[in-house]
């Protein structure tokens, strides 16, 4: 069979998407540079200030009063910023005059993925080593306990930035599980430094509720605060320690506030669940949403406020019952092509 | 220049490299000790000395022709400032193989090779790429204990190799095949020993030669 050597020009034709994206070397980025600080003091002449002291807030000020822009989007106003923000980093070609690549593991592909690979082994060799003479000395070995729930490994992606090349999902979980072998042993100590490398501290999510203690105002009588919100509404409790049950509202008696049974009884929910209905007196402050959301954003506002009159057992019980829980539910938005947010539009068949 | 390429080959052992080695040197790196009689390859039948209860022993003195003639080629390529490749695909002595390489200035590869490393070299690592003048195999056979990839691929693309072949192995597409024992610490560890002494020899030969023709 013969081949076809002679070929079409559209065959011919060099696949310029396939390179990748377009690489800089070192003097491109050079010379951008100097031209970038050229372009700069320039710029400070042209504006009437002092070229040395010209930071990169007037320049931005600068280009957007010498070329206003009136697009949309914000990267695609005129520019001027240092050639390093702007060229995203790039690995540099990575052999020399005469051919010979610069790390000695550049013809496996992954070089610095693989030159990790191998100076961890070679930590955790060493690691080894150092075991191995301490129990030939007979000498115990340290157990320091490292804080596993402080601290996280890095992710892929910071791995990736840190490498500058791709890593896969399992050379990733391999480089994972060599870590975990390294920290395992007995002496990882001696290695502290290498591993915080690759190590992220975690900030401890639980944190125990606070419970305000009771403040006192002019005349000695123990009062507490609480917010709360249910829907729309945002309500201000003051919950004070003397006499009688009377409860104000924005000024006005809850009779008057809330004509319906249901917001009232809605209020007086905590105290009746503590036992402590005429016991303590409320004033307080409500905005926004409609009666039953004001009602509920009241009851959960003082029921915060009680919290710091009572046991920690009855703040506990108060919590189980669902008194101190936010309630999340909001009103859903409308979708289009439906009528409501689940109602859809009447199906015709013809 | 021409002088400085052509002296080393006139002479039959430029670089001395039969002072590094002796036969009970490989002996007691247990270098003759073989896989057992049902794993033999049948192209390493001349390489083999005999069989004693199953288990293969290769001939010394035919090793130390091989290793010498490897070891004096390696030098020569070292001397020219050729890039050396050092493969090994046992993961035992994967760290062993990369420091070696590191020590000499010259480059490895013991991890998974990815199958257009040589043949699809331009792409892979960019135009203007200049590959790998020797092979060396510190264990021919891959993970799966088929022959390794970078046999064929080398000599596809004409680049000479110098390879460890055990009773188990292929020695037909290397060049400088060294029949003897891949899988025993010791036996690996002089391997490295010596390649690594003979490549930073040839390598100081080749600066003080330089350094006298700068003299004259």
């Amino acid at each position: 069979t013969l081949r076809l050597i002679c070929t079409t020009t559209a065959v011919q034709k060099r696949n310029v998407g396939a390179s990748g994206p377009e690489k800089y070397t070192e003097a491109f980025i050079k010379k951008q540079i100097e031209e970038f600080n050229l372009g700069k003091r320039h710029l400070a002449n042209m504006m009437g200030e002092d070229p040395e002291t010209f930071t990169q807030e007037d320049i931005d000020r600068a280009i957007a009063y010498l070329f206003p822009s009136g697009l949309f989007d914000k990267q695609a106003r005129p520019l001027m910023k240092h050639p390093t923000e702007v060229f995203p980093e790039q690995r540099k070609i990575q052999w020399g005059e005469d051919g010979r690549p610069f790390h000695f593991l550049f013809y496996t592909g992954k070089q610095s993925y693989y030159s990790l690979m191998h100076e961890t082994y070679e930590k955790f060799l060493n690691v080894q080593k150092h075991q191995d003479q301490l129990t030939a000395q007979d000498l115990p070995l340290q157990k320091e306990k490292r804080n596993l729930a402080g601290s996280r490994w890095l992710t892929k992606i910071e791995l990736e930035e840190m490498l500058l090349e791709k890593v896969s999902d399992d050379d990733y979980s391999r480089f994972i599980l060599l870590l975990q072998k390294l920290v395992a042993l007995p002496c990882a100590d001696i290695e502290e430094k290498y591993i915080q490398k690759f190590s992220k501290e975690v900030p401890v999510q639980l944190q125990k509720v606070v419970i305000e203690p009771l403040q006192h105002d002019e005349r000695g009588v123990a009062f507490s605060t609480g917010e709360g919100k249910r829907k729309t509404a945002r309500a201000n409790a003051v919950v004070y320690d003397s006499g009688t049950g009377k409860i104000t509202v924005n000024g006005i008696d809850i009779l008057h506030y809330f004509p319906v049974l249901q917001d009232r009884e809605q209020l007086l929910f905590p105290f009746q669940f503590l036992g402590r209905i005429g016991k303590h007196d409320m004033v307080c402050t409500v905005s926004g949403g409609g009666r039953s959301a004001q009602a509920g954003a009241i009851r959960l506002a003082s029921a915060r406020a009680l919290r710091s009159f009572v046991t920690e057992k009855e703040v506990e019980f108060m919590r189980q019952a669902g008194l101190l829980t936010v309630d999340p539910r909001v009103k859903e938005r409308k979708k289009p092509g439906q009528e409501g947010p689940r109602r859809k539009f009447t199906w015709k068949k013809r | 220049d021409d002088k400085l390429l052509t002296e080393p080959l006139s002479h039959p052992d430029f670089f001395s490299v039969k002072e590094l080695f002796t036969l009970k040197d490989l002996f007691d790196a247990r270098v003759h000790l073989g896989h057992k009689k049902g794993c033999r390859h049948r192209f390493m039948e001349p390489y083999i000395f005999g069989c004693r209860l199953d288990h293969d022993i290769i001939d010394l003195d035919q090793t130390m022709q091989h290793l010498q003639l490897a070891l004096n080629f390696t030098a020569h390529v070292a001397y020219r400032g050729g890039i050396i490749l050092f493969v090994s695909r046992r993961r035992q002595f994967c760290h062993l193989v990369e420091s070696t390489a590191r020590a000499c200035g010259e480059y490895a590869h013991t991890r998974y090779w990815q199958g257009g490393l040589l043949t699809n070299a331009h792409i892979q690592f960019g135009p203007g790429v200049r590959l790998p003048d020797l092979l060396i195999f510190l264990s021919t056979l891959n993970n799966v204990f088929e022959p390794h990839v970078a046999i064929r691929d080398a000599a596809k693309m004409n680049i000479p190799t110098v390879g460890v072949v055990d009773t188990n192995c292929n020695p037909c597409l290397i060049t400088y095949p060294i029949p003897g024992n891949d899988d025993s610490p010791a036996a690996v560890e002089l391997y490295c020993r010596l390649f690594r002494m003979t490549i930073i020899r040839a390598k100081d030969k080749r600066r003080q030669s330089e350094a006298v023709e700068e003299l004259q």
